[in-house]
């Protein structure tokens, strides 16, 4: 009954892509989404699109599979990675997803909240964000996708760098070969040599 | 060429729901295709239009759903078959022609497909869809995944047109927007021709006048096709069960809530104990087929969303079969098993469920519940819907509420769908005070702007979107100028129908596949009906503010002010900034300054971030639209704006 043919680490193996209306997370989800369903699994995507543009927190989740009737919806406590485009959401999200099993990777530009802006609630420190994740984590990793995107010259390409990353990680199967024929089906071919950069500049983070 | 029509018959593709049934309705051979937009069904006409070129379809973008659902019927009375679409909300909408429509019935396959937002994820309010079926009898299909929602809406022209009526195939957020794997179907050839016959005996369906009455006759022909399309689902291969032949729990389930419950009874390990009857037909039941399985087990759960429809169906069958299949214990939303609002998810099923198997379950342990929901607390800010940064209606409610604070007579906004119905919370200044359907804002202002007479003395004012204006202002206008009442009408127009994602309407000058067409202006528009209009840019905060305090304090029936400027995500001016922001920070007076911290206390654009450490307010460069709005707040001059 579990995925023998998979070289996923549960069956179905369950991911939360999180961040803030307007990060892309949906086509983040929909990259990794495709790169696994090439090697043949059964994918399921829940998107929450209401929020996707205001502000308010977004998240996506994408399974993987040898099921093929799985709720677009992962059950409480059951995630088993967290890919996090702004830090204060991997905690949201480990609040009602996490257990002591699941990893995280974060990416750490923060993200202001009206009511933080506004001074109605306080943005915990950094260093205090990293140790809540860590202590609710199997393994935690950190890095400044935003930072190395905007070096590139845009901060759209934060998602790339962050898959990137997570294929250095090595908790799924995502190789730089299946990521170039994904990316290739998916933006316009002058594109593609960017987003490839962005996927090495993700994975140097993880190994450096 | 669109991925939509890519790839041979068997290969597989990640669709989203709401691509499965596009490509189900193209893998039936639909002509025409028309709705109006609304998360979570606008991606179905979206795709369509992608490809209506290569398929020969003609697509839409109708005014409203009404008007949607009439075209698509034409389509169908000229012998093509026709897709309709739309929220939840929309068929309220067009539920006036869909029951003339149920009764004079169809011709070639015409299939209305409904998006419900169960939990109301990007709606306000939860209603579903489902019971207008039941209403109007006419068949109701509701796909329990995304293959079967691809197959489904194939099957349902299929039975359109065996049964000449229209056809409801209920999708949900949680499959419209969801994805999975699809295996694809045969693309038809196409060339279908219209013809559209009219001469014959009147009583003919087919070739004479297309009509509901005589009524009594045409309505018995109606209930016998919902008689016949029982008959047809006893041996429907979307109602599966999967199970025990002898389960302890029969639970009976439809839609998306089918995934839940699998899920739930995985989690549960209860396999054996457990039997899922998911029903694909869900008006009318089957009654032989429910009744089969019914006598498998003497407690039956029912899981669906969001209103006991299915529940209520059931119970009706096994009251009248009570005498041969004996009593039935039923849990479910009437007694509170399953939650009676708000959107299914597995953990409520696997509530419900275990409860009734008697079963405890831990999704995790306590320690680490407690541990997460600290760090949550602690860690993570709620994150309030703000407009974006950038976005002209911060802008243009800014100004409505400085303008009726200068003005003292306590006046209030009558608010609209749209985006700006967030300005109903601190990211609009909380300017709306009423809310409810598209244009009811000028409907309800309309009102209001009658009661002088009984002493209401407060300006009204009301706004309303560009597409809004289109879909249901006119009409509520039309009344306001006509009865003369005394409002003020807002039109936020940023040129397109920005909430779900810039479809066209009637206001530009492109249709749903980007062909040139005529643009209707709404200034003129209102100037046909004899209202004053005026227009000003809502990024020029003083002449908008001027301007409105001008219209508002003229007591000489309904006037209009349309505060036009591109939605901040509209390709033309996403990404592209017309500013670039910085802020000086010796200037800066922080918390000293006019209003302490005006920008990011109280107009808290997202693109400015509040320094605790230096006590000066910055611009956050990845966020900041360079819309250049701040500079004109600050009462210092300490942001400033250097054009790009
Ligand atoms: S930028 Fe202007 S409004 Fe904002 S805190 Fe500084 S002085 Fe006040
Ligand atoms: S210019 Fe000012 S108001 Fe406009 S997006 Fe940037 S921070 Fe916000």
């Amino acid at each position: 009954m579990n995925g023998s043919m998979t070289a996923l680490a549960a069956d179905p193996y369950n991911m939360i892509i999180t961040g803030v209306g307007g990060q892309g997370n949906v086509l983040a989800s929909r990259l990794l989404g495709n790169m696994l369903m090439a090697q043949g699994l059964n994918i399921t995507i829940g998107e929450t699109f209401g929020a996707s543009q205001r502000g308010g927190s977004v998240m996506s989740h994408l399974r993987a599979s040898t099921f093929n009737d799985l709720s677009p919806q992962i059950p409480k406590g059951r995630a088993h990675l967290i890919v996090s485009l702004e830090p204060t959401e991997a905690l949201r999200v480990l609040k009602d997803y996490g257990s002591e099993q699941v990893h995280v990777l974060c990416n750490m530009r923060p993200i202001h909240a009206i009511a933080v802006i506004s001074g109605e609630a306080q943005y915990p420190e950094a260093e205090q964000l990293k140790g809540w994740i860590t202590d609710l984590s199997h393994t935690a990793w950190f890095l400044n996708a935003t930072e190395t995107a905007m070096e590139m010259g845009n901060p759209i390409f934060t998602n790339i760098i962050l898959v990137g990353a997570l294929s250095a990680t090595g908790v799924l199967p995502l190789d730089r070969d299946i990521f170039e024929a994904t990316i290739t089906r998916m933006v316009p071919s002058d594109k593609i040599a960017k987003n490839l950069e962005a996927f090495d500049r993700g994975k140097e983070l993880i190994e450096s | 060429m669109s991925y939509l029509v890519q790839g041979k018959k068997g290969e597989q593709r990640l669709f989203m729901g709401n691509e499965a049934i596009a490509r189900g309705a193209l893998e039936a051979g639909i002509s025409v295709a028309a709705g109006y937009p609304g998360t979570p069904s606008s991606e179905i006409i979206e795709n369509l239009a992608k490809v209506s070129k290569e398929r020969h379809l003609y697509v839409e973008w109708s005014v409203n759903e009404k008007v949607a659902l009439e075209v698509a019927a034409a389509a169908s009375f000229a012998g093509l078959r026709a897709l309709c679409v739309m929220k939840q909300n929309g068929v309220n909408v067009a539920s006036d022609f869909l029951l003339h429509l149920a009764g004079s019935g169809t011709r070639a396959g015409l299939v209305l497909v409904p998006c419900d937002d169960p939990g109301a994820l990007s709606s306000v309010n939860e209603g579903e869809s489902r019971h207008f079926a039941r209403l109007v009898e006419i068949p109701l299909l509701e796909p329990g995944n995304f293959q079967e929602a691809k197959e489904m809406v194939r099957y349902a022209f299929t039975l359109s047109e065996e049964l000449r009526t229209l056809v409801m195939v209920r999708s949900v957020t949680r499959l419209s927007h969801a994805s999975g794997n699809v295996t694809l179907g045969e693309l038809p050839p196409t060339g279908s021709k219209a013809y559209f016959k009219h001469d014959g005996f009147i009583l003919d369906q087919m070739e004479g006048a297309v009509i509901s009455s005589p009524v009594e006759y045409k309505h018995t022909l109606q209930q016998e096709r919902v008689q016949k399309a029982a008959e047809l689902f006893e041996e429907s291969p979307f109602n599966t069960y999967c199970g025990p032949p002898d389960p302890e729990v029969l639970l009976i389930t439809s839609s998306a809530c089918n995934l839940y419950s699998k899920e739930a009874v995985r989690l549960l390990q209860a396999e054996s104990r457990v039997g899922i009857l998911k029903m694909g037909t869900t008006w009318p039941l089957p009654p032989r087929f429910v009744e089969r399985h019914l006598r498998m087990a003497d407690t039956i759960l029912i899981v669906e969303e969001v209103l006991p429809f299915l529940e209520e169906s059931v119970k009706i069958l096994a009251a009248e079969l009570a005498p041969t299949i004996g009593v039935k214990t039923f849990y479910g939303k009437r007694d509170g098993t399953i939650p009676a609002t708000g959107e299914m998810n597995p953990d409520r099923v696997v509530q419900g469920l275990a409860r009734v198997l008697g079963i405890d379950y831990q999704p995790v342990s306590e320690s680490y519940a407690q541990k997460a929901l600290e760090s949550a607390f602690f860690g993570a800010p709620e994150r309030d819907l703000t407009f974006c940064p950038g976005c002209p209606h911060r802008a243009s409610f800014w100004s409505i509420h400085n303008a009726l604070q200068l003005d003292h007579r306590q006046g209030f906004v009558c608010g609209d769908i749209g985006c700006y119905s967030l300005a109903m919370r601190p990211t609009g200044y909380e300017t709306l005070k009423t809310l409810h359907a598209m244009g009811s804002g000028t409907g309800v202002a309309s009102g209001f702007g009658m009661l002088r007479e009984f002493g209401l003395d407060q300006p009204v004012l009301a706004v309303s979107g560009d597409s809004t204006f289109f879909h249901a202002v006119m009409p509520a206008l039309a009344n306001a100028a006509h009865h003369g009442a005394n409002i003020t009408v807002v039109v936020l127009d940023n040129s397109g129908t920005a909430m779900t994602g810039f479809q066209p309407h009637p206001g530009l000058t492109v249709d749903a596949a980007g062909k040139a067409v005529q643009a209707l202006d709404i200034r003129r528009i209102c100037e046909a009906m004899g209202v004053e209009v005026r227009q000003c840019d809502p990024f020029d905060l003083a002449a908008t503010q001027a301007a409105l305090l001008e219209l508002i304090s003229s007591r000489q029936g309904p006037n209009v002010l349309i505060l036009k400027q591109l939605c901040a995500l509209s390709p033309e001016r996403k990404g592209k900034r017309r500013f670039n922001m910085h802020i000086v920070e010796t200037i800066c007076m922080g918390e000293n300054c006019g209003c302490n911290r005006l920008c990011t206390r109280v107009f808290k654009c997202p693109g400015l971030i509040w320094d605790k450490v230096k006590k000066v307010s910055r611009i956050d460069d990845v966020i900041c639209a360079g819309c250049g709005v701040c500079a004109s707040i600050c009462p210092a001059g300490a942001i400033q704006k250097e054009a790009v």
